[in-house]
């Protein structure tokens, strides 16, 4: 059986639609010691932001039912390091890349771009507009569409043309296709969808919330219904999107049906914090119900459950 | 290069017994065991295949032992707390639990015979008996103490003791043993045996406190952390505490890979809720 898994993001290829979820893959060392990293599609790294960042006061994670909450912060090395050190080490295994970019006002995301350019083994760039805008109280870019193109927009000025954007949203919108379609107009090339879901767990004994930062993004199997709906929503909306599916893909049906959705590529994070090796089992399920479907590519099954009744 | 030998197996419960407030839990886990030293991890899959409890549940190894040809086994020591732990002591022989190791940092064994003190709060002696066992085969005397809140809380089977030259028990209730803290006798037992190094195990607090107290006696502390975690691989970063790396700088490290076995000197404690100033990148 010629099965061909290959897959795209916008004009970026890879060799099968399977890749991390940014945060959920550390540096891809931690990662490497169960599967060699060239395994997967890509590895989306961990967002990047200018500084280094220490991240949140613990607890950070509480486990949800069919899910868990995290409130990181975000921690992490800062681009200067990033580039120095995590890229080169990716590189060296063969790994395809797409870095996954953050930052707290407009400018952060246009310098952000700028050190990404001419940086040499870069599949794509994801975006992470689900943060908060330090220059609007808070508010989170993507939930606005002003910030989410704004923030966009900075990128698509200052990256090299031929590095695809993909904006990264969050599904805590009224209209998550509104914002898609808004995101497109300033020059996205692909959406992440879904990020986690805002949620909170109190502790019944100490009577506070459970997470230091007392909000975390809910993840896991129970979002999967969320994500589903929202790559299926931005499809129906923007026929042509192309879109980087994930949450709480867990198997290779859960991953089939994201692709039916909508999906071109499946972003696999949570899953990988139960099982080390999740990513690589869902791949080879998911070639598995594929080719059992009859589909001879994989892109044929991309939004298939968009087709006309017949 | 840390967790170069973890694997994920399927791994078959050979007993389970109910030993005081604790299930004592023997795992076929294959070849992973000849690669385990005391003070690593296992992170075992709760609640069958169908759960609603998404993340492993992490355990330290209470001994490991290689059987070549008939496949090595790892001993756990499980308190059924939370949902995933009271399945997992629930389970009849013969079950069947996804378990990857062994993971994270061990204890560090001295080259030379020197006087070492063990101490252990609650079912975090788990660990010890075995770190026990490797530093008597090395030419170590082992002074032990343990303790709980109450006589049922305390872990300490019979063929354990074997190794150690003097086992102390305390308990916050009096129930057996010293009525008190483990760290309220720990400077006369140092003093008395003329410990060298300690190793320890237990809650944040008592680790603490034995930081304190190995300071105090300018005596190395090696310690075993213990915060929630997500993934036990180092890819969540859920697990972080504040440490002095070599270089001086305090980061907030992931206590599933620079752990957790860690230095104790080089924790930041109690700092629960916040990060500590001067952490780099706060």
């Amino acid at each position: 059986m010629n099965f061909d898994f290959s897959t795209s993001l916008a004009h970026a290829a890879f060799k099968n639609p399977i890749f991390t979820a940014s945060g959920c893959a550390g540096s891809g060392k931690e990662l490497a010691q169960f599967f060699p990293l060239h395994e997967l599609g890509a590895i989306v790294t961990k967002s990047i932001m200018l500084k280094p960042r220490s991240g949140r006061a613990t607890p950070r994670m509480a486990e949800t039912p069919s899910g868990m909450l995290n409130s990181i912060g975000l921690q992490g090395p800062g681009i200067d390091i990033f580039l120095e050190k995590d890229i080169p080490w990716l590189l060296d295994q063969g790994a395809n890349i797409i870095v996954s970019i953050a930052g707290e006002t407009v400018e952060d995301y246009a310098i952000l771009a700028q050190r990404l350019r001419g940086v040499p083994g870069i599949s794509a760039l994801e975006v992470n507009i689900s943060c908060p805008n330090v220059e609007n109280r808070g508010q989170v870019f993507s939930c606005d569409p002003i910030t989410a193109q704004a923030a966009i927009s900075a990128v698509k000025h200052n990256i090299d043309s031929q590095i695809p954007i993909i904006a990264k949203l969050s599904p805590d919108v009224t209209d998550i296709a509104a914002i898609a379609e808004v995101c497109r107009t300033a020059g996205a090339d692909a959406f992440a969808l879904i990020n986690t879901l805002l949620g909170m767990v109190i502790d019944i004994n100490t009577m506070r919330p459970k997470l230091a930062g007392k909000t975390g993004g809910l993840s896991g199997p129970a979002i999967r219904p969320v994500a589903v709906r929202a790559i299926y929503q931005v499809r129906s909306r923007i026929p042509d999107a192309v879109i980087l599916g994930m949450g709480g893909v867990t198997h290779g049906r859960d991953a089939l049906e994201l692709v039916l959705a909508g999906a071109s590529g499946i972003s696999i994070g949570t899953a990988t914090f139960g099982n080390p090796n999740a990513a690589i089992t869902i791949k080879n399920e998911l070639e598995a119900l594929l080719i059992e479907r009859g589909f001879t590519t994989f892109t044929e099954a991309v939004g298939y459950a968009h087709r006309e009744e017949n | 290069m840390i967790n170069r030998f973890a694997a994920t197996v399927a791994a078959e419960i050979i007993s389970n017994k109910k030993v005081g407030a604790y299930h004592h839990i023997v795992f076929e886990v294959g070849e992973i065991a000849a690669q385990a030293r005391p003070g690593n991890f296992v992170a075992i899959s709760v609640g069958g295949e169908n759960s609603s409890m998404v993340l492993r549940r992490a355990f330290a190894i209470h001994r490991s032992m290689d059987r070549g040809a008939s496949g090595g086994v790892v001993e756990l020591v499980v308190a059924p707390h939370g949902g995933g732990s009271k399945w997992l002591t629930g389970l009849p022989v013969h079950s069947k639990v996804s378990l990857t190791g062994p993971l994270g940092t061990s204890f560090g064994i001295p080259t030379e015979p020197v006087r070492a003190l063990l101490v252990g709060g609650g079912y975090g002696s788990a660990p010890l008996f075995g770190l026990a066992e490797v530093l008597k085969s090395r030419g170590c005397r082992v002074d032990m103490v343990l303790g709980a809140s109450s006589a049922g809380k305390i872990y300490a089977p019979i063929e354990g003791k074997r190794a150690v030259s003097s086992l102390t028990i305390t308990t916050d209730d009096g129930s057996a043993g010293f009525h008190g803290k483990v760290s309220d006798f720990l400077p006369r037992i140092i003093e008395e045996n003329q410990i060298e190094i300690i190793y320890s195990c237990g809650p944040m607090g008592m680790l603490e406190a034995i930081s304190q107290i190995a300071d105090a006696h300018n005596l190395v502390h090696q310690c075993a952390v213990e915060e929630s975690m997500a993934c036990g691989i180092g890819v969540c970063m859920t697990c972080v505490l504040p440490m002095r790396g070599d270089d001086g700088v305090v980061r907030m490290e992931r206590s599933c890979i620079k752990g957790p076995v860690v230095d104790g000197e080089s924790v930041i404690w109690n700092t629960k809720g916040s990060i500590p100033e001067g952490t780099w990148g706060r």
